[in-house]
């Protein structure tokens, strides 16, 4: 049988040279520093005497393409055609002349992208797929950072954090929003929902029974089927079994709830890399807007902002005032579920008569 | 123009507020494709119900076995078993490696456009968490050519399954003073050399790397990565007098200490009267003012980056730069989020030679790893199962005590192999010598 004439991929990854403004190809590596003259705008100089100021603006990185085109214009007009976007979303102009910096935060502002996400500001949330692309979300993704930007808007204009602050959120517990100052992450409360009718012909039973992380999932004939049982004493309500088995769903409108984790950290800045830590859980799953996870946000970024000295980022913050101050100036409780109890956990108790008073 | 838009009470809602909105945007794109509207109906379902409609399935492009994250609609009329948004059934994404560093020209940027908008439903995110460029929802028939089209303008499809990922590289070298290698170039070889390996998924799980060029770790590299290179310097930092002068005229004494003496890590920094300030060969000082200097013991910085990040451009990395290669950093499932930890505390990045180890090193991680993780294991879960020994043996990496916080703090070990370790340990020093 004739096939049609498939056209061979060109497998190459490109470099980014052609992509760079020319005056960052022509001083690349020769940076010698930076400042920052306003907030959302950072001024770099190179030992060469060569000067270029970047203009950062949030987006909502979900764009069509009439957006896209729009930030191209603003490009074309008011920049010098250069862009780059950051690990956030943050699209980022390079301009030659300070002249040009001026004109075009008022152009993008005009055009309603906020210029900011610099030095101690709340950067954009970090920002997975959600209900709109994702096959195993708890949560959508966009609406939930749209409204946490929103309430954050100014946090996001302005530099008036103690030091820089990431978010980010997670609509399963796989967490690919990744580890932040404040995570919003699903937390599932029941064990999966099992499809026995679906289950032999949808799942490599063996993969699943793998895949649980806490060994409670195992082969079972139901109703003369081949299909899996969850023993729902041992369930962690991970949701791991899922992925690789559609029929256990572990979504679950009323039982999928949010929780609130802070002080996860990247940077090797003084102390060295942390996870983020659970502080709130339980928070009820509330499109379009979830304006419960939003308050706890809020609230913990405002103690944060009030209470932190300059440069501590939220895991400094609590190293200082201890955790049983982070939970008395939040208001937030401490519950039994936050004292971990999985490999490891040894390290995570108190060993010393250290106790603040 | 397209059809009737599906009433979207909840999504209007997400039209309010300052931040700019997906949801105006989606609607700009609804008003000349049935395909968006029927894909805001969708989500308006899932913002009604609390849930997601949308399942996997097979669907590539020629010559590639991964790349394209299938979707297919689960929201079926109950009768008839057909979609409900019959014109969003399917609503594919392509993932696309963007260039190191993310830099784009705006024509790149609008030909990306005119291709989507011509194939795909016009929604583009830049970037994924994976790094990609996500040419978001495109029906099955119009994946090939819309690849086709992409791949023309010189732009390569990205990982999805078992495979080597796409990678993300900081704007490093091209604008910033903290960059201690050529992270564009790290990024580009180690891609070229695993292309077969991100394009025909045959590995245990997924494999992830990641560049950052200096401690601050812009991208996420040691919590995401299989494999982190993460730059670092070896000689004295780097100090500006003039600069120095400059920071200190602005913010004083009190934020010296407090910002900067204070929140070291290793208390590696003392004020002192620039008289006094110590002449050995590990100490490096700028000065504050006429009399006084900032001094670094450079033998107990561990290179953070907190004090260059306050006085930037006063104090800055070094000259002897290279990177520092973690290993292992991975999300939750299955044992629990690890981070990457330390398997090369240094490795030079400066010739073309150095930046090819880098990829003989990767590769060789990454043999390992396919011959030795479980299915569905990633790198960090197979070293927690293994130990970091057996896997540094098996890389051909020798153990050094950059590796760990602190020696072993229990006694259960078989220590009958000593005497032997000890006497390797010492004909290798003196062969090195």
């Amino acid at each position: 049988m004739a096939q049609p004439q498939m056209r061979k991929p060109v497998e190459y990854f490109l470099d980014n040279k052609k992509f760079l403004h020319p005056k960052l190809a022509a001083n690349y590596g020769n940076w010698k520093y930076h400042d920052r003259p306003r907030p959302g705008v950072l001024h770099h100089v190179s030992n060469t005497g060569d000067e270029v100021w970047t203009v950062r603006a949030g987006t909502q990185r979900q764009m069509d393409v009439h957006t896209i085109r729009l930030l191209c214009d603003i490009a074309d007009q008011y920049a010098e055609g250069r862009v780059r976007f950051t690990i956030r979303s943050n699209i980022e102009y390079i301009v030659s002349d300070e002249k040009k910096v001026a004109p075009l935060i008022e152009a993008l502002e005009k055009n309603g992208f906020p210029v900011g996400g610099t030095g101690n500001s709340v950067s954009m949330v970090a920002h997975t797929q959600g209900w709109l692309h994702c096959d195993i979300p708890g949560t959508d993704a966009s609406g939930v950072v749209k409204s946490m930007m929103d309430a954050l808007f100014e946090d996001f204009k302005k530099e008036e954090m103690p030091n820089r602050v990431r978010l980010s959120t997670s609509c399963c517990e796989i967490n690919c929003g990744g580890q932040a100052d404040i995570a919003v992450i699903i937390q599932h409360t029941k064990p999966p929902k099992i499809n026995h009718d679906l289950v032999a012909n949808v799942c490599e039973r063996p993969a699943v029974v793998a895949r649980c992380p806490v060994a409670a999932i195992r082969p079972a004939l139901v109703n003369g089927k081949p299909s899996l049982e969850v023993d729902e004493k041992k369930c962690v309500c991970c949701g791991a079994c899922y992925p690789p088995c559609p029929p256990m769903q572990i979504n679950d409108p009323e039982h999928s709830k949010l929780a609130i984790w802070v002080g996860g950290k990247n940077s090797n800045a003084r102390s060295k890399p942390s996870f983020h830590k659970l502080v709130a859980a339980g928070l009820p799953n509330n499109p379009p807007r979830w304006p419960e996870v939003n308050a706890i946000v809020k609230k913990i970024l405002d103690t944060y902002k009030a209470d932190a000295r300059p440069w501590e980022r939220m895991a400094d913050w609590i190293e200082r005032i201890g955790w049983p101050r982070f939970f008395e100036k939040t208001g937030l409780p401490f519950t039994k579920y936050m004292i971990d109890d999985w490999r490891g956990s040894r390290y995570n108790l108190n060993a010393s008569n250290h106790v603040r008073f | 123009m397209a059809k009737q838009l599906h009433p979207t009470p909840m999504l209007d809602q997400l039209e309010s507020g300052p931040w700019p909105s997906f949801v105006t945007g989606l609607k700009r794109l609804a008003k000349d494709k049935d395909y968006v509207v029927d894909l805001l109906g969708h989500l308006e379902h899932s913002y009604e119900t609390r849930k997601g409609y949308w399942k996997g399935g097979t669907v590539g492009v020629f010559g590639y076995g991964g790349g394209v994250i299938p979707r297919f609609t689960e929201i079926k009329d109950e009768k008839t078993g057909q979609p409900v948004f019959k014109d969003a059934a399917e609503f594919h994404t392509l993932r696309i490696m963007p260039p190191p560093g993310m830099h784009y020209d705006t024509a790149t940027l609008r030909k990306f456009c005119d291709i989507w908008e011509k194939y795909g439903s016009g929604l583009i995110a830049l970037h994924g968490q994976s790094g990609d460029i996500m040419f978001q929802g495109c029906t099955t028939e119009n994946v090939q050519p819309a690849w086709d089209e992409i791949n023309e303008m010189g732009f390569d499809m990205g990982g999805a399954g078992p495979a080597v990922r796409t990678a993300m590289s900081c704007v490093g070298a091209a604008r910033c003073e903290q960059s201690c290698y050529d992270e564009a170039k790290a990024h580009q070889k180690i891609i070229n050399n695993f292309l077969d390996d991100i394009h025909r998924p045959a590995l245990p799980y997924k494999f992830k790397f990641k560049f950052s060029g200096c401690g601050n770790d812009c991208m996420n590299a040691i919590q995401r990565a299989d494999m982190a290179v993460i730059g670092t310097w070896r000689d004295n930092m780097k100090t500006d007098d003039e600069l120095g002068k400059k920071w200190f005229a602005k913010h004083g004494m009190n934020e010296l200490i407090n910002d900067v003496v204070n929140m070291c890590p290793t208390r590696a920094l003392q004020v002192k009267d620039s008289k006094d300030v110590r002449k050995d060969a590990h100490i490096s000082a700028v000065a504050i003012n006429d009399t006084q200097s900032l001094e670094i013991d450079n033998k107990d910085c561990v290179r953070c980056m907190h004090c260059i990040n306050v006085m930037t451009g006063a104090l800055g990395p070094g000259k002897d730069k290279g990177a520092t290669i973690l290993v292992g950093g991975h999300g939750h499932l299955k044992i629990g989020a690890t981070l990457g930890t330390v398997v090369v505390p240094f490795m030079e990045l400066k010739t073309e030679e150095d930046y090819d180890k880098l990829v003989e090193l990767a590769q060789n991680i990454v043999d390992f790893f396919a011959e030795n993780a479980l299915e569905h294991e990633r790198t960090g879960e197979m070293i927690e199962r293994i130990g970091l020994v057996n896997f540094l043996e098996g890389i051909g990496l020798d153990p050094d005590a950059n590796m760990v916080n602190c020696p072993r703090s229990n006694p259960y070990i078989r220590t009958d192999g000593w005497d032997e370790e000890v006497a390797r340990i010492n004909a290798k020093k003196k062969a090195a010598a």
